[in-house]
């Protein structure tokens, strides 16, 4: 038996994603963004995305191109500090918001992907982060209902793949890629080196390759990738 | 950084005891590793998924895939380990991280914590902190006694929206060391050259002041 080969152009496989997807983008800064597929996200001009990322990345990149482009309808995120595009975007109404705390979106991703319906958590109790939301008694103490989250498609950046998909990841290049590459119908993963089957070792898999649907491997790292000098 | 805050920071290194797990916040909690010595014994812990974090790095020594929740670029160190941003954050929810050291807009005497957005000026998201501000053992804010515009961020009660109601037992600032008590705020240490009156004038809530000699730092 063999596992079956799932690379494919990182062109088509973009071309798959309609308007009005909602996108995970895995990510954390810079390490771990899947910047060559957002590139060409951009480039072919997908409308009304939902994108789902721990931050907005920092103007000029990432994500920041789909913002600049008016393709994004709403941004799910922790954080955009660091990205005063998407604070404009935001303040002007061109894009809507929802933040949520950083672990808590991690585990409603986490939950999509583990086929749940939702979690419940304590955090944000007492503060606006909980208006608005289901409450429940759960053994004696009041919870907060937060739904999981599935995107239609996940992109993933990945440091070394073999073609069934299994990945490895970078150090902090890891972050939110292993729970997002669990929880889209469609897992779209970019990879800086793609080594045989057998090439990555069945104990170093982070992300099995059955969750995996396509791997793009990528011929070079374009500037974004690199050591950002602030 | 002014002398006042170097010994702030330097005063707060102190809080950290050997064995913790500590997650220093963005900003100046993280200028607290730099009043540690190399071999003290702590798991510092970063919410992007790292435990063990090593040195800052020049740009011309990082690595493009490290860095902190601040975006620095650092190192680790012997023992160190790598772990996704759900993990990472099962480890705060979980109990497991002994402090956290958080900046703050505001400080009430209650405990209450706000240091996430100002209404219609600054609200880039909560990212980690109401986790960590819900969930370390012990929560402890580094922070200028005031403000820019010189107003006081320890209050009776905070104006802006909340990151965690009761939860800071402790706040170090460039004047003083001020507990949480049940009674309120009370004064355990104050700054070089900084006089009682002083410290009163520019907290916007009572201090209990001690009968016994006042520690400097």
């Amino acid at each position: 038996m063999k596992l079956p080969d799932k690379t494919a152009a990182l062109e088509d496989m973009i071309a798959t994603i309609p308007d009005g997807a909602t996108v995970l983008v895995g990510g954390f800064g810079v390490p771990g963004t899947p910047f060559a597929l957002l590139q060409e996200l951009a480039r072919q001009g997908q409308r009304d995305l939902v994108v789902v990322k721990n931050d907005a990345n920092e103007a000029g990149m990432g994500i920041d191109h789909l913002i600049a482009n008016g393709q994004v309808r709403k941004l799910i995120v922790t954080h955009l500090g660091l990205n005063a595009n998407a604070i404009a975007a935001m303040n002007a109404g061109a894009i809507e918001v929802e933040f949520c705390a950083q672990g808590i979106l991690a585990e409603r991703i986490r939950a999509g992907g583990a086929g749940l319906g939702a979690i419940l958590t304590d955090i944000g109790l007492g503060t606006e982060m909980a208006q608005g939301k289901q409450q429940v008694e759960m053994a004696g103490r009041t919870m907060l209902v937060e739904p999981a989250l599935r995107g239609d498609v996940a992109l993933i950046h990945a440091a070394s793949a073999d073609p069934f998909g299994n990945l490895t990841y970078a150090a902090t290049a890891r972050n939110f890629n292993p729970v997002m590459a669990m929880a889209a119908t469609r897992v779209i993963a970019e990879t800086e080196v793609l080594v045989p089957l057998g090439g990555v070792a069945p104990d170093a898999v982070a992300t099995p390759g059955a969750f995996v649907d396509h791997v793009v491997t990528l011929s070079a790292l374009s500037q974004e990738y690199g050591i950002v000098r602030r | 950084m002014s002398d006042a805050k170097s010994r702030m920071v330097a005063r707060a290194a102190r809080e950290i005891a050997p064995g913790m797990v500590v997650n220093l916040g963005i900003g100046l909690p993280t200028q607290v590793v730099n009043h540690l010595p190399a071999d003290f014994p702590v798991c510092l812990h970063s919410e992007n998924g790292l435990t063990g974090i090593g040195p800052t790095l020049p740009y011309d020594r990082a690595d493009r895939n490290l860095i902190d929740a601040g975006g620095a670029y650092v190192s680790t160190i012997p023992g160190s380990a790598f772990f996704d941003s759900a993990v990472s954050f099962a480890l705060v929810r979980s109990g497991r991280l002994d402090l956290t050291l958080l900046g703050a807009f505001e400080v009430a005497q209650n405990g209450d914590l706000a240091n996430w957005k100002i209404p219609g000026k600054f609200s880039p998201g909560v990212g980690g902190a109401i986790e960590l501000a819900h969930k370390a053992r012990r929560v402890v804010v580094l922070t200028t006694h005031c403000d820019r515009k010189g107003n006081p961020k320890l209050l009776e009660a905070c104006s802006l929206p909340l990151t965690a109601r009761g939860r800071v037992a402790r706040i170090y600032s460039d004047m003083a060391v001020v507990d949480v008590t049940p009674a309120g705020f009370a004064l355990r240490e104050l700054a070089e050259g900084v006089s009682l009156s002083a410290l009163r004038e520019a907290t916007g809530a009572p201090i209990l002041i001690p009968h016994a000699d006042i520690p400097t730092f």
